[in-house]
């Protein structure tokens, strides 16, 4: 056989490169364009990269805490550290993660897009609360390098007003700047949903995730007003030394657990609503069917809202709060529970029939749909006053709000992730990594806060730096699983990133969904739509043609 | 459909005369505190307080004739302001029903005046 | 959903004309009156102030927390704060009182003005007045706390008011007095703030900025004022009026 030298042919010219499309991200190049934005999509993608650095380091604490929690004895750090860590890591997660993550990033993104309008209310004041959000993080993270904070998240007085030696005063101040910057930003979609929809829009044909949004904006601006003003009390009292609630004068530490409560509560509905919206918009597009009961969904978003706002007592049943006063919160919170379990039902019975597309984003809703399940039943145990006086303060209340915050919340987000990335970035990624690092990130999260209920039935106690020995085994697997759970959040930042250049470049529509956001281009021009579109049907139609013989 | 700025001016007539009885209820409210009145002291002045806030919010903030929208977001802060005053009172209020129940020495918690 | 007349933008390599000058920075936006992403003045009018009605529920919260945790103390102690707000200065609480009502009266004759379109000197004269009433509170405020450290009424800062009714626990006075410091204080930064706008708004009033299409910055400073004002006349009998 002779082998032929192969000569190269000739390749055809290419064809001329074609002109690029102006969309929001190339519409103007530089620091300055970024930095002095008016653009609601270039505004998210900002606090995206914020908030992205803010998770990381509030998994550093977590990291730190589990190491901590191999062994029974405080071995790794100091007590007075490890107080730090926990406070820390609750702090940066709470304020500077979980409450801006989905509004601030997808909200920002797709809320005037969904209801066809060419920008927020008030672009300079959107762009406003991105710096306050900035300083605040900044004051903060500075707060915690020079040596930190060890009140726990929740400030509570006496010891955060009158003894703690550490930074207590600055940390304050840097979470009372970022709920301005939730105030702001709830402020803004409220008028935005109210004076801006597209003509045809009307309540009902608003995507379910705008009604999530417009639910969490309402308690943004109602509570966040009093947290603000209960730690602005505690700095008060830190820096003048009057007593407002030292116990000496007749000042009573349980009132700021009110004033603290009353918004801290309805804060964990502003970190869940939003993700229970992105469930509702990936429970229809992947399974091709509008949800069940659009108004059932609709209403117990409001519904949450603001019964959220009658409950807060249930943190307090074992603080001296009055017996009464506990029996009303400890029925409220039961109550509370209904509109969640609506919506669980409803979007269930979406799924039944449905014409199921396994994406990465689906993964995330059914991981959403199992973890919050089993996250909001064991709420209900500590709803009741009896069962709760046995686990309060044990790792049973870290596994339930971890079981809400990370395994509802946290997927909600990388479900919104993995659905808009291709809307935001006009890039695609590989769907198998995508789908493997949620697999992992299941796997992990499950093996690290599972163990974490039986602890705490078990009587361990939360806060400790040391535990008794018996409960090293499932200490031991908790930690495993977080080791699992950390590299299941490290492979987005590396294929999302790497999609950015080697992506493949997206449609309009990768998923087939329905939606005034699908119906631009990727990513999205500079004013949004080319025309201001006219709605005519309602959200979750997949099949036209049907409806309108229907209609 | 294009919304126009709001077209009734207020006149100003009408500004003075609710200034004027705005002066009124504070001379009032001051006098009265000087007037035996025992419990009823903060009762009135809050009664006061809150007839002069009525008419700045209706006549000088233009919530008379205001769209349902705003005077929504009036009723919403008050009704919350209510709930968080409210509940939290009813913890004090109630602390020490039971204690007469739990030790018979121990009288309940005193809720007129004597402390 | 489906959508009638969108289009979702041409397909990629076709060309586009130059998109429409878009305020991707600040500094236009800024001098134009109707913003580009509103339809009308109308709607922008409506945006902006139901946008300073949900900040001003905001704020109707956060004193709201102030004051629900001051009238809980109060519950608490009756008598040490009926002591303690015999001690303050009643009459000056009404100078202020009537002084903060007349530059809420000037203030709606102000965005009265600019909604008529009176022209920019009345407009400026009556933020002006507002101003000088607003100032002379500020002042007055600052003259009372000096009286009230001289009393020794200030926590923390040689406390010891005297003649204190005998029975009465001068402890939670403390309390008391550390809530009449902080409810004035919160209230004169808020007002400060209030002035830090009037002026920017009367600069910008004596450009010929605001028009009776355009005029929704007054109009949300006026709402603005009128929220300080009403907490004010709360404050009033809360604070001085304890009997």
């Amino acid at each position: 056989m002779t082998t032929a030298t192969v000569q190269p042919h000739p390749q055809p010219a290419e064809p001329p490169a074609a002109p690029r499309r102006i969309d929001y991200l190339n519409v103007a190049f530089g620091v300055r364009s970024w930095l002095l934005t008016t653009d609601h999509k270039r505004i998210a993608i900002l606090y995206l990269v914020v908030i992205t650095l803010m998770f990381f380091i509030g998994g550093a604490f977590a990291t730190l805490i589990r190491l901590e929690l191999v062994t029974p004895k405080g071995d790794l750090v100091e007590a007075d550290t490890y107080n730090k860590l926990f406070t820390m890591h609750g702090i940066v997660m709470i304020f500077f993660f979980l409450i801006p993550s989905i509004p601030a990033v997808f909200g920002n993104f797709f809320v005037p897009m969904m209801i066809g309008a060419k920008d927020l209310a008030f672009p300079k004041i959107n762009l406003l609360s991105w710096y306050i959000f900035v300083i605040a993080a900044v004051f903060t993270v500075w707060a915690l390098a020079a040596g930190g904070v060890d009140t726990g998240w929740t400030f509570y007085t006496p010891y955060s007003s009158r003894s703690a030696h550490t930074y207590v005063a600055a940390t304050i101040i840097g979470v009372f700047f970022s709920g301005f910057s939730s105030i702001l930003t709830g402020l803004n979609f409220v008028v935005t949903i109210h004076r801006m929809r597209a003509p045809g829009m009307t309540w009902f044909k608003m995507p379910l995730f705008i009604w999530s949004m417009y639910a969490t904006s309402i308690i943004q601006l109602l509570g966040t007003p009093v947290v603000a003003i209960a730690l602005l009390l505690v700095a008060i009292e830190r820096v003048t030394g009057v007593g407002i609630f030292d116990p000496k004068l007749g000042g009573d530490p349980v009132l700021f657990q009110h004033l603290f409560w009353f918004y801290s509560h309805p804060a964990v509905y502003i970190m869940i609503l939003p993700a229970m919206g992105v469930v509702s918009e990936l429970v229809t597009t992947f399974s091709r069917k509008p949800i069940f009961g659009y108004k059932a969904v609709a209403f117990s978003s409001i519904g949450i809202a603001v019964i959220g706002f009658l409950v807060w007592g249930h943190h307090m049943f074992v603080s001296g709060q009055s017996i009464y006063a506990g029996l009303i919160f400890s029925m409220l919170s039961f109550l509370v529970a209904v509109p969640s379990a609506i919506k669980v039902f409803n979007w269930t019975a979406t799924l039944y029939k449905g014409s199921i597309d396994y994406k990465t984003p689906f993964l995330y809703a059914v991981y959403f749909l199992a973890l919050f399940t089993i996250g909001g039943l064991t709420g209900l145990v500590l709803a009741a006053t009896a069962t709760d006086v046995h686990i309060h303060d044990t790792y049973f209340v870290i596994a339930h709000f971890h079981y809400i915050m990370v395994g509802g919340a946290i997927m909600g987000y990388m479900g919104a992730m993995h659905y808009w990335w291709p809307k935001m970035t006009g890039r695609m990624y590989p769907d198998w990594i995508a789908n493997l690092a949620a697999l992992i990130i299941f796997v992990g999260f499950n093996l690290t806060f599972f163990p974490q209920f039986l602890l705490g039935y078990q009587g361990m106690n939360r806060r400790y730096w040391e535990y008794a020995p018996e409960f090293q085994v499932l200490n031991v697997m908790s930690s495993a699983g977080a080791s699992i759970l950390a590299v299941g959040y490290l492979m987005p930042l590396v294929y999302f990133l790497w999609s950015l250049r080697y992506g493949k470049r997206a449609p309009a529509n990768p998923w087939g969904a329905t939606g005034l956001e699908w119906a631009t281009a990727s990513p999205p021009p500079p004013d949004n739509f080319a025309e201001t579109p006219v709605v005519t049907l309602p959200p979750y139609v997949y099949n036209p043609e049907e409806a309108a013989v229907v209609r | 459909m294009a919304t126009q700025t709001h077209a009734h001016v207020t006149p100003t007539r009408t500004y003075l005369l609710i200034w004027a009885a705005l002066i009124a209820l504070t001379l009032l409210t001051v006098l009265l505190s000087s007037v035996p009145l025992g419990e009823w002291h903060t009762p009135v002045g809050l009664l006061i307080a809150v007839t002069k806030a009525t008419l700045i919010v209706l006549f000088f903030m233009h919530a008379m004739g205001g769209s349902r929208l705003v005077w929504m977001v009036i009723a919403t802060s008050i009704l919350f302001l209510a709930i968080m005053y409210g509940i939290t009172f009813s913890d004090y209020a109630t602390r020490n029903l039971d204690a007469s129940v739990r030790d018979p020495a121990r009288p309940t918690a005193p809720a007129a005046p004597g402390r | 959903m489906s959508v009638e007349h969108v289009t979702p933008g041409p397909p990629p390599g076709i060309p586009t004309a130059p998109p429409a000058p878009h305020a991707a920075t600040v500094g236009e936006s800024f001098a134009t009156p109707l913003a580009h992403h509103f339809r009308d003045f109308g709607q922008q009018h409506e945006a902006g102030t139901l946008g300073m009605w949900l900040f001003l529920a905001t704020e109707v919260l956060f004193f709201g927390g102030v004051l629900t945790a001051y009238e809980i103390y109060h519950y608490l102690y009756p008598q040490a704060f009926e002591a303690g707000s015999q001690r303050l200065y009643t009459s000056i609480g009404a100078v202020h009182t009537l002084g903060l009502l007349g530059s809420s009266l000037t203030m709606a004759l102000a965005v009265r003005a600019a909604q008529a379109g009176q022209g920019r000197r009345i407009l400026q004269l009556f933020l002006a007045l507002t101003m000088a009433l607003g100032l002379a509170f500020l002042v007055l405020k600052g003259v009372e706390y000096y009286l009230d450290y001289r009393e020794h009424l200030v926590p923390n800062l040689d406390f010891h008011p005297e003649g204190w009714p005998a029975g009465v626990n001068q402890r939670p006075a403390q309390i008391f007095f550390s809530f009449y410091f902080v409810l004035t204080a919160i209230h004169a930064t808020h007002m400060v703030i209030g002035l830090g706008l009037m002026a920017l708004v009367l600069v910008l009033a004596g450009r010929g900025r605001y028009t009776p299409d355009n005029y929704t910055a007054v109009d949300c400073l006026g709402l603005y004022w009128h929220f300080v004002d009403i907490v004010w006349v709360f404050l009033l009998p809360l604070l001085y009026l304890i009997r």
